[in-house]
């Protein structure tokens, strides 16, 4: 049309009027662009039972076999528990949760007895468990001076508002502040083996390699360049509730300090309030040898942390390793149901198609 | 300066302000003290011409607007948020971070205001600037200056087609009479030329400066006072509005009264309106029940808190005690977690919902006014949206109050017949030949391609009855048929202009004058295009009449005898209405060539070419109480005086001569009326033309007292009418007009549709009942089976109306019949015709209900002869009882009540300037655009925007539960599984431009099937989608989804060694992944727009976290995502929590659309099909329906199953037919 009308100007080019009256005003006509129009071309899809039928039978087909699998790996992995809280008087640690001080020098040691019926064959996750511990209460997350824990010396000496009233005790910075830092696990935990003739053998735990490589090596950081750790924090104090400086946590220089794996395990808070967290990897010796075998074991407890005041629990886990993580059918039963209830579904919405089909796509028929 | 004591500078600011509110105005000229300082003038109180009409300074913006935008109410709640954060006990978030949001929403407005003020500023800055010549005493001359310079006291000197900068009193002008024309185009619109004479007695010519230099106005409102040595006189004050442009006129010069803001031009710019859409109204209701669930919610986690610190047998390892070591007790603590938990979950009031609305409306009206089928080619306009925010109240419309002239029809007349002494003239060629010429027109259109045909193309068509020619020259009755033209000619207040005078508007005239000069084939055809060639055909003809009549009259003599000075061709007539060019058009071409008007006499020159000019005395001007106009004036030749009277058929007829035995002149009047019904019927408008002989001390007599009329101060109207009332008795009737106003292209169509849509339809207008009913025919208001109930005060529904004790009977009639079950399943087909003054009485108190009753039964009602304060009252008695949305459309001032009065108001640019367009909403410069401007975008508005709502409050609902779960988890404590950062991005970011692109974009239907299917409206009309169902439906699910989204990862992670942010980081995800798929589902047409933001949002959400949890090392998620990313755990949660979340609605969108039969789904399945097939579909459906409409006309009906047409196609029209049966 456009072009039209320039045609026909130029015909009559010589009538000035119309050049002049064409001239003076710009046209207002909108452009006629798809955009502009709502013309842009359209992909309208109508969801009913006929069109969407291939969907449902298409994730029941999916959903089905991916849930069998992840049941069948769940139900593979390994799982060992120990209660190890002594709330039972019957319990090995009863005495020691019943005698806590903080301060208090001498540990307090219990020993659980307990029996493997089945060996684990490759490397083995040691966990600690606590239950209805609040990592994930508000106060207490912010409780932590990042930047302190990157290393950042300023921060050190002068810890961040958010670790108060754990930021100075007796007016000298407190290393590493905040609460999540001072409440930090330390019963220790050691695992013996004992051997059909009655000798406690120890198992080897691995202590490193539990905290995520990132955290370790980019995240957490020890003050200044000093290779000396004590020089390195000279001038502030432990954790309240510590028994040692954060310099004296690992005798292995590259785990001591602020990258020291059990407390970088730790500071990562935990989302629920049962939770656990990895202690300890039991490294697989040799090829033949299974990890841990059948059999009896010990374990061994430096118990030093208190649960009672919140009821908690404390628990030791051993898990074997697979890629999703620990023990839990709940994914592969979901996955199995909604799949069938998809397919379920589909045989519905098949039928549906059946019985009100011809009306939505008589459209197509009657031409 | 020179020093002034300040308390004398406050005394001077307080006289200055005293000056100026008082309605008298004192001033002077600033001749005598140009070059003075500021404070010696004597008009320095008054404003200074500069005009700023901007709200902001540069400095002061960020304050002012800051202030403005808190005045709305939502902001403040926001703001309080944000203090709310500063309060240490409350410790929600960093409070810095909790301003962001907020921040950003002011910004975003505060940008948008100063762009607006912005150009509000370089328009005044234009306007400023702009060039004018002031007289300056020291230079002897006028020398230019800038509008903003121009001072109250100044002279001013506007040259032709130059903008008069302020408001001048007029004082000399280049015109011998100083007359003065302008154009008001720019202050009303309209487009015809007005004169203005200068203050008569100061005619001054400006070398005398002496006078000028003197003067010294005292203007009371609206009268003017001078004191001058040598005139004293009182006189109404003759304006030169500012804005007013000055035409055919040399030059004129004025004294500058009004400048600046003060200016009438000034006051009338009240800016845009603000009004708020229904559903905005509804919205707010939604936000308060948010609320309301916001402080269940928090009195919630409160109580858990209390709980929670309740049950702990002592203090444990994680409560973290204050700063000073000591606990606050479990209550205090749970007091303070309440408004901790407000601002944890403060996104549950859609914070950015406010903004992404105005957002998505300015997107809608881009569309709008960017739509090609609401341009319209002659004007070369588009449709103008003034209202911004009630875009979707177009999508609900349930009346529409219509006027008729001018909207309904072209408000082009065309003169079709008339009647001159009793004796009627068909001029029944007019119709074929017009006809002919439309098509001709047409293509010439195509050929040239321009915008507009001259307006005046239309009026001048007017094609010669033969008989009434031969009667004019072979007669020897000459005397009256002269006279019936002479008071066309002269009986009016048509402006000639010489088409030579530079006016752009008249250019089109010109090239098609001289097209159809060049082509020469187009003279073969009998159609006469303009005046020019008009004149031509009507001199050939008479001469082919004389030829064979062989008489030569007295009046006719050949044109090449004597040439007129001007040649009439050249003619150009300004009207202030449309009926008046009419028929001084129709004069010329009957040789009464109505040559110059100014305000003391009138040129003609009659068929002979001989130019009579005629002294006018005085002329009556148009009231619509009188409703007639009258023009005194006195005989060239008989030195008689003549009243010319021209009005409305009722008008006139009473005020006839009463005959004494003169049965000539009763039997004419009788016949004239006559003539009158029978044009009425054929939808005409009609005028009687009557005039009156006056004897010399008649006339003076009348004079003295017309003059005391004048020059009166008080109750001026009143007696200025009253004098017109006393001279215009006792007429002798010369004849009556019809002229046929045609119907605008397609108007019966649309009327139709709109119908279909379910959409009543009112015709409002000031005609006569005949006229109306017959236009309501013409463009299908009535149909010709319908029972009309014609109601006015003559029948004798009056008495049943007076008396209103006795139960109103037309009522329960008619509801029988709309019950009867033979009609159930149609529309009712009663119709009502109503005149102004049964209406009257219908709107009093005690039958309005009863009458709104009786309207709601009918299926369209006709108001006829209603004033424009009527219009407004019907529009608000049915607005208000029936609580429907109204919609009123007209063009012209008298419908500017009514236009405002309903919910949405529309403006037709019309011919009758542009009072209604400036009144409206919506400006469309055809009737025919209201169809698509209604069905497709209103209805595409009001979805997209529902959709979006209810989308908005279920997101936000959906990803603030996720949060609220998490307290179970975390103690009530307030605590988030999500990075405070990443939780405002994801509102801000990730999911705030795909519902605004859903709000602009979306299109449940096709515009082709809206426009084919009205019926499809009516899914708007009443609550439409946005309800308190859809809106519950909306909020249950979020609340199912956010279940679904926390419940499955936290079964999934329960027990493991997860910490918060790998935790937060699926939940998040499946959050953003369940809220767009849940759009998707929502989504009706994908665009490659849609898609590309989609997958952009996604994109972006996972850039921005991955960047996130790189960059930021204090960020206790550190490489959270990336963890997450390589663990297959993640992905599995992701898919199946997603899947479960949508399953319910996808279930229920495809049942929806499966089985049940709303209109909508079926429009959607047509839509998928091809264009073609699609509309055979819309053919037969609606060939279905019209068979359907047919049998209900015929009451002895048949089962609709009778009415298969052919058997193959039966099944699907039956099918549809119910499908709207069912919805109706």
């Amino acid at each position: 049309m456009m072009a039209s009308g320039y045609n026909a100007k130029d015909e009559d080019g010589h009538i000035a009027v119309a050049g002049l009256g064409g001239g003076a005003l710009r046209s207002r006509k909108p452009e006629n662009t798809a955009f502009k129009q709502q013309r842009l071309p359209a992909w309208q899809p109508v969801l009913t039972a006929g069109s969407v039928l291939p969907a449902f039978f298409i994730i029941g087909l999916v959903f089905i076999p991916i849930g069998i699998g992840l049941y069948v790996t769940s139900s593979n992995i390994r799982e060992f528990e120990i209660d190890y809280t002594g709330v039972d008087v019957s319990s090995p640690c009863f005495n020691c949760s019943q005698n806590f001080n903080w301060n208090s020098t001498k540990p307090c040691t219990c020993s659980i007895p307990f029996y493997l019926d089945q060996s684990y064959e490759s490397n083995v996750f040691m966990y600690y468990g606590l239950s209805n511990f609040y990592q994930n209460h508000r106060r207490y997350v912010k409780s932590r001076d990042d930047s302190q824990l990157n290393g950042d010396p300023t921060e050190l000496t002068k810890p961040s508002k958010e670790c108060e009233p754990y930021a100075f005790h007796e007016h000298k910075p407190i290393a590493p502040c905040g609460a999540i830092a001072n409440s930090m696990f330390n019963d220790s935990l050691e695992l013996f083996y004992i051997d059909p003739n009655g000798t406690k053998v120890p198992v080897p735990l691995s202590s490193t390699g539990i905290a995520w490589w990132t955290d370790k090596h980019v995240k957490f950081r020890n003050p200044g360049g000093n290779p000396n750790l004590t020089a390195a924090f000279q001038g502030t104090v432990k954790p309240v509730n510590w028994r040692r400086p954060v310099y004296e946590l690992d005798s292995d220089p590259e785990n001591n300090g602020f990258i020291n794996e059990d407390f970088i395990v730790w500071m990562r808070t935990a989302a629920l309030p049962t939770f656990r967290k990895l202690y300890r990897v039991i490294q697989k010796r040799n090829g033949l040898m299974p990890t841990l075998p059948r059999g009896n074991y010990s374990l061994d407890v430096h118990y030093n942390y208190p649960v009672r005041s919140f009821e908690g629990r404390k628990r030791v886990i051993l898990s074997s390793i697979s890629w999703m993580g620990g023990k839990n059918p709940f994914l592969g039963i979901a996955y199995v149901s909604v799949g069938s209830v998809c397919f379920f579904l589909g045989v519905v919405l098949l039928f549906i198609h059946h019985k009100y089909g011809n009306r939505s796509s008589s459209a197509d028929m009657s031409h | 300066m020179p020093w002034m004591s300040p308390l004398a500078r406050i005394r001077d600011a307080l006289a200055g302000q005293r000056a100026r509110d008082k309605d008298l105005r004192n001033l002077v000229s600033n001749l005598p003290y140009e070059g003075l300082d500021k404070w010696k003038q004597p008009n320095r109180h008054f404003r200074n011409n500069g005009i700023k009409t901007t709200k902001y300074s540069v400095l002061f913006f960020i304050p002012m607007n800051l202030f403005e935008q808190f005045h709305r109410l939502a902001n403040l709640y926001f703001v309080g948020l944000a203090i709310l954060n500063f309060v240490p006990v409350v410790q929600a978030f960093e409070p810095e971070v909790a301003l962001i949001p907020i921040c950003v929403i002011l910004a975003l407005t505060a940008i948008k205001d100063a762009w607006e003020d912005f150009r509000r500023y370089k328009s005044d800055k234009k306007l400023n600037r702009l060039p004018c010549f002031v007289y300056s005493s020291k230079e002897k001359c006028f020398v230019e200056k800038r509008w903003k310079d121009v001072r109250v006291g100044d002279f001013v000197k506007v040259e032709s087609n130059d903008i008069v900068p302020a408001d001048l009193l007029l004082l000399y002008t280049s015109d011998p009479n100083g007359v003065c024309h302008i154009e008001t185009a720019n202050l009303d619109g309209e487009t015809n030329l007005k004169q203005r004479r200068a203050v008569p007695g100061v005619c001054i010519t400006v070398s005398n400066t002496d006078i000028l230099l003197i003067i010294h106005a005292v203007i009371r409102t609206g009268c003017l006072g001078f004191s001058h040595p040598d005139l004293v006189l009182k006189q109404h004050l003759v304006y030169l509005k500012g804005g007013c442009t000055v035409r055919n006129t040399g030059y004129a010069v004025g004294f500058v009264v009004y400048a600046g803001h003060e200016t009438k031009a000034m006051l009338n710019n009240n800016g845009p309106r603000y009004k708020r859409s229904r559903l905005e109204r509804r919205l707010n209701i939604d936000v308060i029940f948010c609320i309301l669930l916001l402080f269940t919610m928090c009195i919630i986690g409160s109580l858990g808190h209390y709980l929670w610190l309740e049950s702990m047998p002592s203090v444990p390892l994680y409560l973290v005690p204050q700063t000073d070591g000591h606990l606050d007790t479990p209550s205090l603590s749970s007091f303070y977690k309440f408004f901790s938990m407000i601002i944890l979950l403060q996104v549950l009031i859609p914070i950015s919902l406010y903004v992404s609305i105005e957002l998505v409306k300015i997107g809608q009206i881009y569309f709008i006014t960017n739509d090609l089928d609401l341009y319209d080619e002659e004007t070369d306009a588009t449709i103008q949206c003034k209202a911004l925010n009630i875009t979707e109240d177009l999508g609900q419309i349930q009346y529409i109050f219509s006027d008729k002239t001018g909207t309904l029809t072209e408000n082009k007349m065309v003169f079709r017949r008339c009647s001159i002494m009793g004796r009627e003239y068909p001029h029944k060629e007019n119709e074929c030949v017009r006809r002919a010429l439309k098509m001709y027109i047409y293509k010439i259109k195509i050929l040239m391609f321009t915008k507009s045909l001259p307006p005046n193309q239309q009026e001048t068509e007017v094609i010669l009855d033969q008989k009434l020619l031969r009667q004019i020259r072979g007669t020897e009755k000459i005397d009256a048929y002269q006279d019936f033209f002479l008071a066309l000619a002269i009986c009016n207040t048509v402006v000639v202009s010489m088409a030579t005078a530079k006016r752009l508007r008249s250019n089109p005239l010109d090239t098609l004058s001289s097209l159809v000069r060049r082509a020469g084939s187009w003279t073969r055809l009998r159609a006469p295009i303009t005046s020019e060639t008009s004149a031509n055909d009507l001199t050939t003809q008479g001469q082919s009449v004389n030829q064979t009549g062989g008489q030569t009259c007295s009046l006719h003599v050949p044109p090449q005898g004597t040439a007129p000075a001007v040649p009439a061709g050249k003619l150009c007539y300004e009207a202030e209405s449309p009926d008046e060019a009419a028929l001084v058009h129709t004069a010329k071409a009957y040789g009464f060539v109505l040559m110059s008007r100014t305000p003391d006499s009138v040129t003609v020159q009659l068929p002979s070419g001989a130019q009579l000019r005629f002294e006018v005395l005085d002329t009556l001007s148009f009231d619509s109480n009188r409703k007639r106009m009258s023009v005194l004036v006195r005989h060239p030749i008989s030195k008689q005086c003549i009243l010319y009277t021209k009005g409305a058929d009722y008008a006139i007829m009473e005020l006839l001569e009463t005959p004494y035995g003169e049965k000539q002149q009763k039997a004419i009047a009788s016949d004239t009326q006559q003539h009158l019904d029978c044009y009425a019927k054929e939808g005409l408008r009609t005028l009687c033309i009557a005039k009156k002989v006056l004897c010399d001390g008649e006339y003076e007599s009348w004079a003295v007292q017309r003059q005391h009329a004048l020059a009166a101060m008080d109750n001026r109207e009143q007696l200025i009418m009253d004098s017109a009332v006393q001279i215009e008795t006792n007429l002798c009737l010369l004849g009556a007009t019809g002229v046929e106003d045609r119907l605008q292209d397609s108007v019966p169509d649309t009327v139709m549709t709109l119908r279909e849509a379910g959409i009543q339809v009112w015709v409002l207008t000031g005609d006569k009942p005949e006229t109306a009913v017959n236009i309501g025919y013409a463009c299908r208001l009535l149909e010709q089976d319908d029972l009309v109930i014609n109601m006015s005060c003559k029948s004798k529904v009056r008495s049943l109306i007076s008396n209103s004790q006795r139960k109103f009977p037309l009522y329960p009639e008619v509801r029988r019949y709309s019950e009867d079950p033979r009609n159930v399943d149609t529309t009712p087909d009663i119709s009502l015709v109503i005149d102004g003054r049964t209406l009257t009485m219908l709107m009093s108190p005690d039958l309005r209900d009863r009458f709104v009753d009786l309207a709601r039964h009918c299926r369209s009602v006709l108001c006829c002869r209603v004033t424009p304060l009527q219009k407004s009252e019907v529009v608000k008695l049915i607005r208000e009882k029936l609580k429907v949305m109204t919609l009123a459309v007209g063009d012209g001032a008298n419908d500017v009540n009514m236009i405002q009065a309903a919910d949405i108001g529309v403006g037709i640019s019309g011919q009758e300037g542009m009072q209604a367009v400036m009144a409206s909403d919506f400006a469309i410069s055809r009737f025919k655009h209201l169809k698509k401007l209604l069905l497709v975008h209103g209805h595409w508005c009001y979805s997209r925007l529902a959709n979006m709502i209810i989308y908005f409050f279920y997101k936000n609902a959906a990803n603030v539960n996720l949060l609220f779960w998490y307290q179970f988890f975390c103690g009530f404590t307030a605590n988030a599984m999500i990075d405070h950062w990443l939780m405002i991005f994801f509102n801000l970011l990730f999911t705030s431009v795909p519902p605004i692109m859903f709000g602009i974009m979306d299109k449940d239907v096709s515009a082709e099937m809206l426009l084919g299917l009205p019926e499809l409206y009516r899914t708007g009309q009443g609550k439409g989608e946005y309800s308190f169902f859809t809106f519950w439906i909306s909020m249950l699910d979020a609340f199912y989804q956010s279940l679904v989204a926390f419940f499955i990862p936290y079964f999934t992670y329960r027990g493991s060694d997860i910490d918060i942010y790998a935790f937060g980081t699926p939940l998040n995800t499946i959050s953003l992944f369940t809220i767009l798929l849940h759009l998707s589902i929502e989504i009706k047409a994908w665009t490659i727009v849609h898609v590309f933001i989609i997958l952009g949002s996604v994109t972006l959400y996972f850039i921005v976290t991955l960047a996130y949890g790189v960059r930021y090392l204090n960020y206790s998620g550190y490489w959270t995502l990336q963890a997450q990313m390589v663990d297959p755990m993640f992905y599995l949660v992701c898919l199946i929590s997603t899947v479960i979340a949508l399953l319910p609605r996808y279930l229920f969108h495809v049942l929806k659309n499966s089985i049940t039969c709303s209109p909508i789904v079926e429009a959607r399945h047509l839509d998928t099909l091809e264009p073609s097939t699609r509309d055979q579909w819309i053919k037969e459906w609606r060939s279905f329906r019209g068979r359907v409409q047919d049998k209900t006309s015929d009451v002895s009906a048949s089962p609709p199953s009778e009415l298969k047409p052919t058997q193959s196609s039966s099944e699907l029209n039956i099918r549809l037919g119910l499908v709207l049966f069912c919805h109706i």
